[in-house]
């Protein structure tokens, strides 16, 4: 049983949420575009191998929204801050979706701080084939089972019927999609340009059915980050720490124990 | 009173089952069901009405704007405008109004305004609006900055219009490092601005602020009242008595020969399920950020709750209980004038828009409407309206705003 404890950093002058838990060494957990639970399987099973640190975006979930942001590269640059605030070193990056745009954002600002980077399904590259789902034409369940291969594994994680207290947040969390990423939806056009000298081992993971985030992003990813490997898992969509938690926590840690 | 006329401008060449069958006809129902031809002729059409509606009497021309669906066929209401400034003379030409949020360039919209108010030699009434949220999503632009970019932009065309340049503008969505038109508006200090709306108390107390007339759309009369309460307060708060002179009332009212033809033509409102500008997707209506944050638990019931079943027949009530209620009057001049005094009576506004024809209204019905509205409704209503001591914003020339008025009073407290 891991032991999960919760503090709040003041950076940029809002308060951001972060849960500790596990021990070994630091990894650097970001989530979402739709937030993240408190508990899952997947969070768990990477504690017993490292230090998780897990951040709230500001904006999202328990963090305080900053009025004032206006992208991503704001969030990265937030998140810089507070691993600096919380002396954390020697630290790797795991980015889901969303948050692995974040985490490719804060490689390019600081490359030599980081020992591994890991990309699952990650945004912020504009997908030379296909799109990066549009949340504004979805519902809240149906993006998030767009992001699913195996449906059932949204009412195993939220219940047919979401609480309408996730349905809130889904709701706040997509507002700030829009207020950092509206235009263009969801990537950056520089990045891929920035990644070029970031020379940190990257293993960038693909579901081969994401419905969220085409496969072609994770290509770009793998081809313009030069020490890049990539792996697709089998029978699975966005959500890859949801559907497949064991074969992810696996490729993580075999990744950066490697 | 200032009576105005008022069309959609329906699309109505639109096959009606494909909508049905799409279960929405806004934002995302294929283009491909756009008909080029009736479009071209229904456009010409439709500024004949306007010009009938100037011949027979209206005041004014209520104009407004949507996009990507076929109840509305004004993509750009200044374009309408533009024709209405060439064709008129002496109606009001009455904008409700410029979406303000989906201007990339506010700038544009204060020249483009002010040469329809040149023109028209000073008939223009420009009102300005949020959008609905799929227009957000049809211009591409970020329902989260809604608001925030409304009221940002309505202070540039403000004082693009009233401060002489060149001035520069550094604002959060905006920035204008030249700001020097070589277009101002004819009337001073600037057109009189109208803003219309449902019941957003935001918007309300906005037009309050401003002193600005607000025009109800077709709303309950117990809405009404509310809304026009939240008004008042706001207007005690910043020194001026408001009344009849700043509420103004959208109502859909078909007049005919017969009693029979005018119901079955007043059907034709509900050509669209029923819903007041076509069949809304819940999620496409609603983006995030796009509505006031104390109301987010309501419309995340709304986003997430509507079931689908109901996407096909629409929300609206039964077409019987609103001609009851009166949100929809239809009749015999004789008849509609009678029902007409008591919906004055309930709204005491002293703006009324008759949005008179819609769906499939035939071009001979549409201007039998218009004829027997200019001639015989509104001259009756005119004078009941004055009766009741319901002043138009021209009649008592109002000053146009809170800025520009000189006989504020000291605050009450709030």
């Amino acid at each position: 049983m891991v032991a999960w404890s919760e503090s709040t950093v003041t950076v940029a002058g809002g308060k951001v949420h972060v849960a500790h838990g596990g021990r070994g060494a630091p990894l650097v957990l970001l989530h979402h575009d739709i937030g993240t639970p408190d508990q899952l399987d997947f969070y768990d099973r990477l504690a017993e191998h490292f230090e998780i640190i897990l951040p709230h975006h500001p904006g999202w979930g328990k963090s305080e929204r900053p009025q004032w942001m206006r992208s991503v590269r704001d969030v990265a640059v937030i998140h810089q801050e507070l691993l600096a605030e919380l002396k954390i070193t020697g630290h790797s990056f795991l980015g889901l979706g969303f948050g692995g745009w974040i985490a490719a954002e804060m490689a390019t600002m600081a490359p030599r701080d980081i020992k591994k980077l890991v990309l699952v399904g990650a945004m912020g590259i504009k997908p030379p084939e296909g799109f990066i789902a549009d949340q504004a034409l979805l519902s809240y369940i149906a993006y998030v089972k767009t992001g699913l291969h195996d449906k059932s594994v949204f009412d195993k994680t939220w219940g047919p019927e979401p609480e309408l207290d996730v349905l809130e947040q889904w709701d706040i969390h997509r507002e700030m999609c829009f207020r950092i990423a509206w235009k263009p939806y969801m990537y950056s056009q520089t990045l891929p340009h920035l990644l070029k000298n970031v020379h940190t081992p990257a293993l960038v993971v693909t579901g081969d059915d994401d419905g969220v985030v085409p496969k072609s992003a994770a290509e770009v990813y793998a081809k313009s980050l030069p020490h890049a490997s990539l792996s697709v898992v089998k029978d699975c969509g966005h959500f890859v720490e949801l559907e497949k938690p064991a074969e992810l926590a696996g490729l993580v840690t075999s990744f950066i124990a490697g | 009173m200032h009576i105005m006329y008022f069309s959609e401008q329906p699309m109505s060449a639109y096959p009606e089952q494909e909508g049905r069958n799409f279960r929405s006809t806004a934002l995302m129902f294929p283009n491909r069901h756009f008909d080029e031809k009736s479009a071209s002729r229904l456009y010409n059409e439709y500024i004949e009405h306007y010009v009938m509606a100037e011949d027979n009497g209206f005041d004014g021309i209520m104009l407004n704007e949507h996009h990507n669906a076929p109840f509305c066929m004004q993509a750009k209401t200044n374009i309408m405008a533009s024709v209405l400034a060439a064709v008129t003379k002496r109606v009001k030409i009455v904008l409700l109004g410029n979406p303000l949020p989906l201007a990339e360039n506010p700038i544009r919209l204060a020249e483009e305004l002010a040469m329809i108010d040149l023109i028209s030699k000073g008939r223009l009434v420009s009102g300005f609006v949020r959008g609905g949220g799929t227009e957000q999503l049809a211009a591409g632009v970020n329902p989260a900055y809604n608001r925030e970019r409304f009221e940002e932009a309505h202070d540039l065309i403000v004082r693009t219009w009233t401060e002489r340049g060149p001035f520069r503008w550094e604002g959060d969505h905006y920035q204008n490092r030249v700001v020097n038109p070589w277009a101002l508006p004819l009337q001073q200090p600037h057109p009189r601005i109208w803003i219309p709306g449902v019941v957003s108390t935001e918007t309300i107390k906005f037009a309050a602020r401003h002193r600005y007339p607000y025009i109800a759309l077709n709303t309950s009369a117990e809405q009404s009242r509310k809304v026009w309460d939240a008004y008042d307060q706001v207007a005690a708060e910043v020194g001026y008595q408001s009344g009849p002179q700043q509420r103004g009332y959208l109502l859909r009212c078909h007049v005919a020969e017969t009693e029979e033809k005018a119901l079955a033509n007043a059907r034709q409102f509900m050509w669209m399920a029923g819903e007041f500008t076509g069949v809304a997707h819940p999620v496409w209506g609603n983006p995030a950020g796009y509505y006031s944050p104390t109301q987010r638990q309501m419309f995340v019931k709304m986003v997430a709750g509507r079931p689908e079943a109901a996407w096909a027949t629409g929300y609206a009530a039964p077409f019987e209980q609103q001609v009851a209620e009166l949100g929809i009057v239809c009749g015999t001049p004789k008849t509609v004038i009678e029902k007409l005094k008591i919906v004055l009576e309930n709204m005491q506004t002293s703006i009324l828009a008759l949005w008179a024809n819609d769906g499939k209204v035939s071009d001979a019905d549409a201007r039998t409407c218009i004829r027997l509205m200019g001639q015989e409704v509104v001259p009756a209503i005119r004078e009941y309206g004055d009766k009741l001591g319901l002043k138009s914003p021209f009649d008592l020339e109002t000053p146009v705003s809170t800025k520009f008025s000189k006989d504020l009073m000291p605050r009450v407290a709030a």
